[in-house]
């Protein structure tokens, strides 16, 4: 008897620890679920990468000085999600500038080729993105490949012109590692997460 | 012989889809690796085992079907080493596993197989038509609904499939015959 059901015991013990395996522990049964434990499990380093921002400066993604940096991915013509997460930013940047914190806030173009310095200040102006905590900044098109992998970004086109994209916040610690994601919207989390209290 | 060559053909067939796969999630889930599985079921048409290894072969082709039914499975399938482990697994794992333990099943078990994924494309349909974030980073909101709609007209397809000779008799049994359907289920 015992013999006999071994081979279905193996199986089904098998098939269980690989299922609870790919799943990080049934914790993660999307990729973006997997991609945000992945980066507070190991962090990323980010590496030195300039962007070119609103005017056209040259401003670095990594954090200076024990800043922390915030990084939101878009496209400056973004018709919905990044409206959304734009303004829920700018709650953030508000409320951490009532706080004092040494934070900075990066909206990433995607797109560089079409958000050109004036483009991205036309999206700036109407999010108050004014360029002091807060600017939005183009890779150049030969790190944005790069970019996208280490952070996990997946961009892809829509039936519109436009792009769908894993829209999140990212937090690159003082460290210059990547080593949270939080939803868009997730504004208490992500303040929390800086005032040092993992939520 | 015959259903050997089939089955490379429905394999190669889901291979030459994989522009398509990479286009469309309905096209990927639901023609893509529906064909990679067909593909073991007719590889292994013609073995037989013995019926001590039917339990275990159902268990192998269960993890691997509720490991491709994973949303970061279907996401990782369009990167080169989860295209391979596709291609070979679905087959390998998953449809000549199942084939191979198919006629050791009793029939109230084929019934609970055949019930759990009705239920379970239900519940799919209504994940992906309903779920307010993308499941598969690779893929738009809107092919997400359309794979959710697929699902649920999926369900109701296999629904009336295995409902039909249930109700009005088997037509390799006839109707009602005493003998059961422990003989022809499909």
């Amino acid at each position: 008897m015992l013999a006999r059901a071994l081979p279905s015991v193996l199986a089904a013990v098998a098939g269980g620890g690989i299922l609870w395996q790919v799943t990080d522990g049934a914790q993660a049964f999307t990729s973006e679920a997997a991609r945000r434990l992945d980066v507070v499990q190991s962090p990323r380093q980010v590496p030195e990468v300039l962007l070119e921002d609103m005017v056209g400066r040259q401003v670095p993604l990594l954090p200076q000085a024990g800043e922390v940096v915030l990084v939101e991915f878009i496209y400056t013509v973004c018709g919905d999600i990044c409206q959304i997460s734009a303004a829920d930013f700018a709650e953030i940047r508000d409320r951490l500038r009532a706080q004092g914190a040494r934070v900075r806030l990066l909206s990433v173009s995607f797109d560089p080729e079409r958000d050109t310095p004036e483009q991205m200040a036309i999206y700036g102006d109407a999010h108050e993105a004014d360029g002091v905590m807060w600017t939005v900044a183009r890779p150049r098109q030969k790190d944005l490949p790069g970019l996208l992998k280490l952070f996990d970004v997946t961009v892809i086109p829509d039936e519109w012109g436009g792009f769908q994209h894993n829209a999140a916040i990212h937090v690159i610690s003082g460290d210059g590692s990547f080593s949270a994601v939080y939803d868009t919207d997730a504004v208490e989390a992500v303040l929390a997460h800086l005032d040092g209290g993992q939520p | 012989m015959r259903m050997i060559c089939l089955g490379l053909l429905a394999m190669a067939e889901a291979v030459a889809l994989r522009e398509a796969a990479a286009a469309s999630p309905v096209q990927h889930v639901l023609v893509q690796m529906p064909l990679l599985v067909l593909a073991g079921v007719l590889l292994g048409w013609n073995l037989r085992v013995r019926r001590d290894w039917a339990v275990p072969l159902l268990l192998t082709a269960l993890t691997a079907f509720l490991f491709w039914m994973l949303p970061r499975s279907v996401d990782w399938a369009l990167t080169p080493a989860g295209e391979a482990a596709k291609n070979l697994s679905l087959p390998l794992l998953l449809g000549v596993p199942l084939r191979l333990s198919w006629p050791w099943l009793g029939p109230v078990l084929r019934g609970f197989l055949k019930a759990n994924a009705l239920s379970m494309l239900g519940v799919l349909g209504f994940l992906y038509t309903h779920a307010p974030v993308r499941i598969c980073n690779s893929y738009l909101v809107s092919a997400q609904q359309e794979l959710g709609f697929a699902f649920l007209y999926l369900a109701a397809a296999l629904a009336c499939l295995w409902a039909i000779p249930v109700l009005f008799g088997h037509p390799k049994c006839g109707s009602f015959g005493t003998a059961g359907c422990s003989r022809c289920g499909v």
